[in-house]
């Protein structure tokens, strides 16, 4: 049965170089996938594909039955995305902000106050609305990045190393509100904080050099330190190539 | 539609709040108007030598500050990647690009809208048929913003976008530039409406020709 993602025989290649070799991916509704892997083995080349941002050389992705194809714009309305940059206008203050994207993702006004009202409450940025987000801190500003990406309550996040540039609260801060919200939506994030999410996590993918080279239920591995091992092997591997 | 206007009313909110185009575009253009009267001080008393020379003025002064202008209609979005964002969002790419359209257009009119009493004072010349020259701006202006929004997307990635922008955009601008220079000096010299038709219809078509061609390959100038 294909899942709310399901991605067959999938290559990408730039310019000579192939990205993504002969993926295949099944996830299902409500799973938290975790992708790890060595830099430049295409981690975030699937995510971008995944995203409508880049079209793939061959192979066929399906997104809640949509083909990516044909319908990117559909498959855009059911999809948030984070990633380590904000996608926030530092001129724009909080409320601003998501009421611009709310209007791109076709709310009207009232859903708009509504969502954005709920939103702030459970970012705790209730106060914040009418600052600027130049004078947001890091962590607040991935906080508002995280009610950005909801705002049109997705059915799939794709997070894109998330973690970058938080310090230790502001990842605890980041690591609460996704686990509230995981409940609700699929999430696949592209990570190389293992410690931090393997116990938020229900599988992880390796990705080697673009291909797909461990794909684990998170219950079938022992500890953090046996999934440490096993992507140790890979990164080895990787090293010595 | 409703995505264009948003877009473009969230970059002229932003652009307001701030106001680091608009001044540079206004100095500019203030600076321009200010040299050339200077250079031209012996003449400024012969009207009919102003009216042969002010539309080739007016003209180089609205270009240079449009370019000026243009060429940081992306830096917001470049920023924190605000831009791969907007392509994130559920609308077609030429719903981005007419939205960054109207933005330009309304910064390069507030700036000409201001500039036409400077031109004015410092040139001691008094502007017959001020509709007309409205109207012929308001369609130059249109033309410049289509293509320089097109062409200030292709350059936003490059490293050398300052010098890249002027050099493509200025050749690309000659077909509208040359009748709307030449409907200028008409206007100025104190032809009406109907002595401009022919240029009129030049510009128009201009307009739509090319804002028809840069909607349907901004998607592959963003994808590029």
């Amino acid at each position: 049965m294909s899942g709310i993602i399901s991605i067959k025989g999938l290559n990408k290649s730039f310019a000579g170089h192939t990205a993504l070799h002969n993926i295949e991916l099944n996830i299902e509704k409500g799973e938290f996938v975790i992708i790890i892997g060595p830099n430049g083995a295409g981690k975030t080349t699937l995510l971008k594909i995944l995203e409508t941002l880049v079209r793939p050389s061959s192979g066929s992705v399906e997104i809640s039955g949509m083909s990516l194809s044909k319908s990117p714009v559909q498959i855009r309305k059911i999809i948030g995305a984070i990633s380590h940059e904000s996608y926030l206008y530092n001129d724009l203050t909080v409320e601003e902000n998501l009421r611009f994207y709310g209007k791109m993702y076709g709310l009207s006004n009232n859903e708009l106050s509504l969502r954005i009202q709920q939103l702030l409450k459970q970012m705790h940025l209730e106060y914040s609305y009418m600052d600027r987000v130049s004078t947001l801190s890091r962590g607040m500003k991935q906080r508002l990045s995280i009610a950005r990406s909801l705002i049109h309550d997705p059915e799939i996040l794709l997070m894109d190393e998330p973690y970058t540039g938080l310090d230790l609260q502001s990842a605890c801060d980041f690591e609460r509100i996704i686990l509230e919200n995981s409940k609700k939506v699929t999430v696949l994030m592209v990570t190389h904080d293992l410690d931090r999410t393997y116990n938020m996590c229900d599988r992880v993918v390796i990705l080697r050099s673009g291909k797909i080279s461990s794909d684990i239920q998170r219950k079938d591995i022992n500890s953090i330190e046996e999934l440490k091992n096993i992507y140790s092997k890979v990164f080895m591997e990787e090293h010595e190539k | 539609m409703r995505s264009s206007l948003s877009i473009a009313v969230k970059d002229l909110r932003a652009e307001l709040r701030t106001k680091q185009v608009l001044n540079s575009m206004l100095i500019f253009t203030l600076v321009v108007m200010v040299i050339l009267s200077l250079s031209l001080s012996d003449v400024l008393s012969e009207s009919s030598v102003i009216e042969r020379l002010a539309p080739g003025l007016i003209w180089i002064a609205f270009v240079f500050a449009g370019t000026v202008g243009i060429s940081r209609a992306y830096v917001s979005e470049i920023e924190n990647g605000c831009l791969e964002a907007l392509r994130l969002c559920p609308v077609d790419c030429a719903a981005i690009y007419t939205g960054k359209v109207i933005s330009g257009m309304c910064l390069m009119l507030i700036v000409e809208i201001a500039a036409i009493p400077v031109f004015i004072v410092f040139f001691n010349y008094n502007i017959p048929h001020l509709p007309e020259i409205f109207l012929i701006i308001l369609l130059g202006t249109a033309g410049f913003s289509a293509v320089g929004t097109l062409l200030a997307a292709l350059s936003v990635n490059t490293r050398t976008r300052e010098i890249m922008l002027p050099v493509l955009l200025i050749p690309l601008l000659l077909p509208v530039l040359i009748p709307t220079i030449i409907a200028t000096a008409k206007i100025l010299a104190g032809d009406g409406i109907f002595q401009i038709i022919s240029e009129l219809r030049l510009i128009v078509l201009y307009d739509i020709v090319f804002f028809t061609l840069a909607r349907l390959l901004f998607e592959h100038t963003l994808e590029g």
